[in-house]
């Protein structure tokens, strides 16, 4: 690796590399590098006493930063948080200003010292093709045949050969196939199409759990309705799942203003206008919680797809392309709001296999 | 060759006793006064890397605390009040307390969610430089893949983070996953399984996540760094264009001492700002959204930031009419277009860009040197249109904030988004390839006019023109050093004997692309064009020196 210190006319002065396929511009109609210019002197290279000066200032800095960090500690020690929001937020602010402190004290103090006190002449040193000699190319070949030679399966050996590979690349099967069999729990792909919803489930408010009675209904007022549990299921595993394709939304309409539902021919799934509508969009499973009564407009807040409540639930606006499924209700009879049955189709976003 | 003297100093011994057991001498050798260019967009990656090592050292610090399980636990902690006697999973739990009940917890969640989003941005804005200069070209190919597989990783690293605390808003986020995983053909089902090990939100996504977020993606980042480092030194650094700068060598500062400060000082800077915005700015204050819970969502809801395009172009797909049923199988074109599809032709046309140039360029070169963007206008086109895309799709993400911020109407905003995505791209394309032609053509005519002295002579016709001063040698080199490709050429369909020549066709498809990249082409000036142009100027000359006398100095006098 050659050295040269700012050289005045060095082989970079030839002419840049002739161009090749691609180019126009022949190599004669160039102009000619004028080489690296000429070094500039700071004022710390000049001057002793600005040189003097920066040497102060990065001492002051690398100070500094150790005044950060017994400032961080102070900080640890006399200011805990105490719990509250602003206590811990205090404690952050000190701690952090304390610890950034000491870090940027290093870092200024580093740059400023390279740029000022350390040597900053310009070098050029040469860069040498990547690509590798020919003789070392045929080298190399040479020896990687050598090797296979010694290795005995060049030319003959087919089954050995084919042995080896197949071994080598099967053997990944006896970890692969337990870990994708197991990673996926059950497989079972159609618990997507049903929801605990059943014939004779009280609707019940969410997340109270309390159970809600048609009267009790106003018009124009919006419920977050999950089906009726007990207490012991709402706080297991089973029941964040279940509530995740379970939630309902319902609102109840002015009946001349429900102009359709979902209801099939010679049945009624609202009553008296009350009508309840999966939570979970039809588009990527957001939960539906913006509903504007003036419209009867549900809009999901994630991407904006907009059902209206008054026409079946139909898409309006948005990504989603389906309406969101129907939960059919009824009153028993202590005048509690119940399902009929599970939603008619799946809830929530498309899949593959919805339709099957 | 006198014997050498045994070294006397700690440091000499402690170097000696190593270079007898490693042969480190031959490494310090090599490397100790290695040149590096200089260029501070060069430090855009060192960002990167140092924003990963604050990622590091402080999600650390974090996995101390975090219980990476999602068992639902009451909040026995007294603070916050609103999170008391509530239940959640271990995960929401165990970082609400590292806020509120570790010192320098909340601190330590903070800088390590500020070093991710400036950890991203970083990667992209380094990967930007990268594009615009060219300096993905041979031999840095192969570095080029390495980069963008890391940008894949990151983001990877970045969502599976942000899932970690089990929130409202993350929890949402992977059922935004789970949604578009789901629309995936034929295996999409069992996909979700794979991803939640059961139904969602299952009780194993934390805890998977959690081996990803801080094993398996850092091990991975780790191991390309190092590649990419490697292949950075083994290949010498690129260097801008300028006086005495060619392929063949390298202009620049050694390693020790000027790169060793200047890197260290960059790390303590980034990482003390990194650690100035965890303190001074909260982010992700997750005991105000509360733990998961599959009903509740607040619209204003946004992901981090480089997950906003993927958001956007879900917001901007319009739903009705894309879903379709085949043999009773259903496909969700409306998730799969800007969920899977669109992303997917970004990252192949990123991944395809340094051969997909070379071949329409017909170079085999390697190139060192790096492009002044102006110089390869089609190639700075796309990148402006592919960033405008991007920004269109986040501004899409956030169209809700725009409707309620400017009281505007939510679906006039996403109509106009729509229509934008396809327009504002090809607008952005055509405006930047004009601004660089005509930057090119400014350049020109720089060199052969010279700069304007604002010095304006009279004739004895009475004609007045403005005298020009030349450029000086170094920043003439700058504008005439570049290569201006021309289209490919290629054979003809006919060969001598006229029969059609196999792979004509295709050659013609690659001499249409080719076309498109280089057939409007500002070609550098060369010296017999300035010649010319003085020549041409001589004669002015002679007649401006006549009124103006000696007080005329610099001008063009001296040529």
């Amino acid at each position: 690796m050659s050295e040269n210190q700012n050289p005045p006319a060095d082989t970079s002065r030839e002419v840049t590399v002739a161009p090749e396929a691609g180019t126009v511009v022949g190599p004669a109609e160039r102009f000619t590098d004028p080489g690296v210019p000429e070094h500039k002197h700071r004022l710390t290279d000049t001057d002793p006493r600005a040189a003097k000066r920066a040497e102060r200032t990065v001492t002051f800095l690398f100070v500094l930063s150790v005044l950060g960090t017994i400032g961080s500690i102070v900080a640890y020690i006399m200011v805990p948080p105490d719990g509250t929001t602003s206590g811990v937020r205090l404690s952050t602010l000190l701690l952090g200003l304390g610890l950034a402190v000491s870090l940027l004290g290093i870092g200024v103090a580093g740059i400023h010292w390279a740029k000022s006190l350390m040597g900053d002449r310009e070098m050029v040193q040469e860069r040498h093709p990547l690509a590798s000699s020919d003789e070392t190319r045929a080298d190399a070949v040479r020896d990687l045949n050598d090797g296979l030679q010694d290795s005995g399966v060049v030319g003959r050996r087919g089954v050995l050969k084919g042995a080896f590979f197949g071994a080598l690349a099967l053997f990944p099967l006896a970890i692969a196939v337990p870990l994708i069999g197991s990673v996926g729990g059950d497989w079972n792909i159609s618990k997507f199409k049903h929801t605990m919803w059943k014939n004779g489930t009280r609707l019940a408010i969410d997340p109270s759990g309390r159970p809600i009675k048609a009267s009790d209904v106003t018009v124009g007022s919006v419920f977050h309705v999950i089906p009726e549990t007990t207490e012991e299921f709402r706080e297991t595993h089973e029941w964040i799942t279940e509530k995740s394709k379970a939630v309902v939304l319902m609102v109840r309409l002015n009946p001349e203003d429900l102009r359709t539902d979902q209801s099939p021919e010679g049945e009624t799934w609202s009553h008296e206008g009350i009508v309840a509508y999966s939570k979970i969009c039809t588009h990527v499973g957001c939960p539906v919680a913006l509903y504007e009564q003036q419209t009867h407009h549900l809009l999901c807040p994630c991407h904006q797809s907009t059902f209206d409540i008054a026409d079946s639930a139909k898409v309006v606006f948005g990504p989603a392309n389906r309406r969101l499924p129907q939960l059919p209700i009824t009153v028993d009879d202590e005048g509690y709001l119940v399902a009929q049955d599970d939603f008619a189709e799946p809830i929530g976003p498309s899949f593959w296999e919805r339709l099957k | 060759m006198a014997k050498p003297q045994r070294p006397t100093t700690a440091i000499g011994k402690t170097a000696d006793y190593l270079d007898q057991r490693t042969s480190i001498g031959v490494l310090v050798k090599e490397f100790a006064r290695k040149v590096f260019p200089d260029h501070w967009s060069f430090m855009l990656g060192e960002i990167a890397l140092f924003s990963f090592v604050v990622l590091v050292a402080s999600g650390f610090f974090l996995t101390m605390f975090f219980e990476p399980s999602m068992a639902l636990v009451r909040y026995e902690g007294e603070h916050p009040a609103s999170m008391h006697g509530q239940l959640m999973s271990a995960a929401f739990a165990s970082t609400v307390e590292m806020s509120f009940e570790v010192r320098g917890g909340l601190l330590m969640r903070q800088i390590h969610h500020w070093s991710a989003l400036i950890f991203v941005g970083s990667i992209v804005v380094h990967m930007f430089r990268i594009f615009f200069t060219g300096a993905f070209r041979k031999p840095r190919e192969l570095n080029w893949i390495v980069g963008l597989t890391m940008l894949i990783l990151a983001l990877a690293a970045g969502f599976s983070g942000y899932s970690l605390p089990d929130d409202v808003l993350s929890g949402n986020g992977l059922r935004i996953i789970d949604g578009v995983v789901k629309s995936i053909p034929v295996i999409g089902s069992f996909m979700s399984f794979i991803v939640f090990g059961a139904e969602f939100p299952g009780g194993h996504i934390i805890p998977r996540l959690f081996t990803l977020h801080i094993f398996v993606i850092p091990a991975l980042l780790i191991l390309l760094i190092g590649l990419h480092l490697f292949l950075m030194v083994l290949q010498k650094h690129t260097q801008y264009p300028g006086a005495g700068r060619t392929d063949k060598n390298v202009v620049g500062y050694p390693a020790a001492p000027v790169y060793v400060a200047k890197m260290t000082g960059n790390f303590f800077i980034i990482a003390g700002v990194l650690t100035l915005m965890g303190a001074t700015m909260s982010i992700n204050n997750v005991w105000n959204y509360g733990p998961y819970d599959p009903s509740p969502v607040s619209a204003g809801t946004q992901p981090d930031w480089y997950i906003l395009f993927v958001d956007g172009a879900l917001r901007l797909m319009p739903g009705p009419g894309w879903e379709w049923v085949i043999g009773g199988f259903t496909l969700s074109m409306n998730l799969l277009i800007p969920a899977v599809i669109v992303p997917g032709i970004l990252f192949t046309l990123l991944f395809a860009w340094p051969f997909l140039e070379a071949r329409v360029t017909g170079d085999h070169r390697e190139h060192h040197v790096l492009d002044r963007p102006r110089n390869r206008p089609v190639r700075t086109g796309v990148g402006v249109a592919l960033l405008v895309a991007f920004i269109v799709c986040a501004l899409a993400a956030t169209n809700d904030l725009i409707a309620t911020h400017f009281s505007l109407d939510i679906f006039v905003i996403t109509w106009a988004l729509r229509v934008l995505f396809f327009v504002g791209p090809v607008f952005a394309f055509w405006v930047t390839k004009r601004v660089c032609l005509g930057l090119q053509r400014k350049d020109r005519e720089l060199v052969l006019h010279g700069h304007e002295s604002g010095r304006i002579v009279r004739f004895a016709n009475g004609e007045y023109i403005e005298v020009h001063a030349p450029l000086e040698e170094e920043e003439r080199w700058l504008r005439v050093n570049y290569d201006s490709p021309v289209p490919l050429e290629i054979q003809p369909a006919m060969d001598a004997r006229g029969v059609r020549r196999k792979g004509y066709k295709s050659d013609r498809r690659w001499q249409r692309l080719s076309q498109f990249f280089y057939e409007d082409r500002v070609a550098p000036v060369t010296p017999a064009e300035l010649e010319a142009a003085h020549s041409h100027a001589q004669h002015d000359e002679i007649e401006a020196k006549e009124p103006t006398g000696a007080g005329a100095a610099g001008g063009r006098r001296k040529r």
